[in-house]
């Protein structure tokens, strides 16, 4: 699961600079590439928030 | 005196008077002091890990960097990697830490590795790492102060005032103060951060996209990254290596121990990205700032905030930015602070001293914030340019320490405590050196393509590390090996 998170959020974030590093279409009145970088900040968030739900009980039995 | 000292004045108050707050009804043990009794919830940990994220450099260096180099230095500075490094990792070593009663980054290593030695190694390494970020911190702080106050107080004196405040209620509350005016600080800085990210566009361009198409076509290059030099490539090294760095520095772990539960720490990792999108606006104010201030180079690119702020806004509110600056340069060294006194006291003093109770222990640790509050005094007045250079180095220090933590926490380690030591080592000299003599991947191999030539430096240390680490244990492990066979036998044959 957690090296499932990694990949979804790391590879793809980084990864896609090469295409994405443009100016146009502004979204949002952002150059693209800064919309972009904002987007993986909410989606890292994102994942990490459902991974949680699901890793819970089986990590605090452990303790 | 004018509006915007006493507006600085007021917040610095309020800081030390909370600060002494924090400690009521707490005896002050050594867990208290420097972990809070390891009893913060996800609420206290997430403005006290938060606290750590915003400083200085939220404020001058992300809109600074921004104003200098555009679009590499403003997606540099929200990196959310750390977050995914930190959920992968910090609940195992928060796990470990609690059973092993670890309150300090260096008894993290010396528990699970099971050796005094590497324990004081880690101690000196993050107090040599620790020091120039200390001053970084504190020449930011004076910066600020003597602008907010119109240059009516010198940065020297700033620097001298925070110290002093600092040095209290860190020496009073320690990490409990430390929390505690995090609080105010995060949301001051929020406020009026986002106030002038607002703000900038909308008086000066029309807009956010009228001000993007500004620059655009004022300086194209700004807004993407560029073949060489700040490419994709060192983004992405770069990045992986701050986000590892990052959680090895005493401070950041010292903060990891204080949590209730590896959930709240979860939880945290999950809701702190977002929190990085308030950095958004220090950006904006510093592309607002390229063609508005044009005129500002090398480190006067740090003063692109101050300068709008000034031009655009009365005394009294230019104190408000003032006051959340400098609180953003005094609460992370209070941290700072808090954790280096405790390494320095626990991880050296008591291995020299073993019999020290920890009543005496918790009074040393109190009476060393002076001291290093001192030693760092020194280093901010007598340092000159060179600071920066020590800064990098210093994150690059920290990243050495990575491969070891992360291999103890292994089912299986494959890392001895010699191939721990091994690595390290190896890995600080080569910084060093490169640091020293300018060295990159770039002067070294000067035919390699663009893109392996702009990975950073202190990525490439880690390789290094690691193969060093893993080859030394493995000759170690081999030998250590062979004695316990030689001890087997010697057994069966007697």
């Amino acid at each position: 699961m957690k090296k499932l998170i990694f990949v979804l959020t790391t590879i793809p974030a980084l990864g896609s600079l090469v295409v994405i590093n443009r100016v146009e279409p502004y979204v949002l009145g952002l150059p693209f590439v800064l919309f972009w970088g904002i987007c993986w900040v909410f989606l890292t968030s994102l994942f990490l928030i459902i991974a949680n739900k699901f890793d819970d009980s089986k990590e605090e039995e452990e303790l | 005196m004018n509006a915007a000292l006493l507006v600085i004045l007021f917040f610095l108050v309020l800081c030390i008077w909370l600060g002494l707050q924090a400690r009521k009804g707490k005896e002050m043990t050594m867990e208290q002091w420097s972990v809070g009794g390891r009893g913060f919830g996800s609420v206290l940990m997430f403005f006290l890990l938060a606290g750590e994220m915003f400083t200085t450099y939220t404020f001058l260096g992300a809109s600074g960097g921004t104003y200098r180099s555009g679009i590499p230095a403003a997606l540099y500075a929200f990196n959310c990697f750390y977050f995914v490094i930190a959920y992968w990792l910090l609940p195992p070593i928060w796990k470990y830490a609690k059973k092993n009663n670890v309150i300090s980054q260096s008894d993290l290593y010396e528990k699970k590795y099971n050796s005094q030695a590497l324990g004081i190694l880690v101690a000196i390494i993050s107090v040599i790492a620790i020091i120039p970020y200390l001053v970084m911190q504190l020449k930011g702080l004076g910066i600020i102060v003597s602008q907010a106050s119109y240059g009516s107080i010198s940065p020297n004196m700033a620097i001298v005032v925070g110290v002093i405040a600092i040095t209290i209620y860190v020496s009073a509350s320690g990490m409990h103060g430390a929390a505690w005016t995090a609080i105010i600080k995060d949301i001051l800085i929020l406020a009026v951060v986002v106030f002038m990210g607002i703000y900038f566009p909308l008086h000066y361009y029309g807009g956010v996209q009228p001000m993007f198409e500004a620059i655009n076509e004022a300086k194209n290059e700004f807004l993407i990254f560029p073949e060489q030099g700040l490419s994709i490539s060192w983004f992405v090294s770069a990045t992986i290596m701050t986000a590892l760095a990052f959680y090895m520095f005493p401070h950041m772990l010292a903060g990891v121990f204080s949590a209730k539960s590896a959930k709240s720490l979860r939880l945290n990792a999950g809701v702190m990205p977002i929190y990085q999108i308030i950095i958004v606006f220090s950006l904006l104010i510093g592309f607002s700032a390229i063609i508005q201030v044009p005129d500002l180079n090398g480190a006067d690119a740090d003063l692109a905030l101050f300068k709008m702020a000034k031009m655009s806004f009365d005394p009294w509110f230019v104190g408000v930015i003032g006051a959340a600056g400098a609180m953003a340069a005094l609460i992370p060294s209070s941290l700072v602070l808090t954790a280096t006194a405790t390494i320095l006291s626990k991880n050296i003093y008591k291995v020299w001293k073993p019999n020290t109770t920890d009543q005496q222990l918790t009074k040393l640790s109190r009476m060393l914030v002076p001291v290093i509050a001192l030693v760092t005094l020194y280093f901010t007045f007598n340092g000159g340019d060179s600071i920066f250079t020590l800064y990098l180095m210093s994150y690059s220090f920290m990243v050495q320490l990575f491969p070891a933590l992360f291999f103890s926490l292994w089912k299986r380690n494959p890392a001895t405590v010699q191939g721990a030591f091994a690595g390290m080592i190896a890995g600080i000299i080569i910084v060093f050196y490169s640091t020293v003599t300018e060295t990159s991947l770039a002067t070294l191999f000067p035919s390699l393509p663009q893109e392996i030539k702009d990975i950073d430096l202190g990525l490439a240390v880690i390789i290094i590390n690691i193969v060093v680490t893993l080859g030394v244990s493995a000759v170690t492990r081999k030998s250590v090996n062979r004695v316990e066979e030689e001890a087997d036998i010697s057994h069966i044959a007697r």
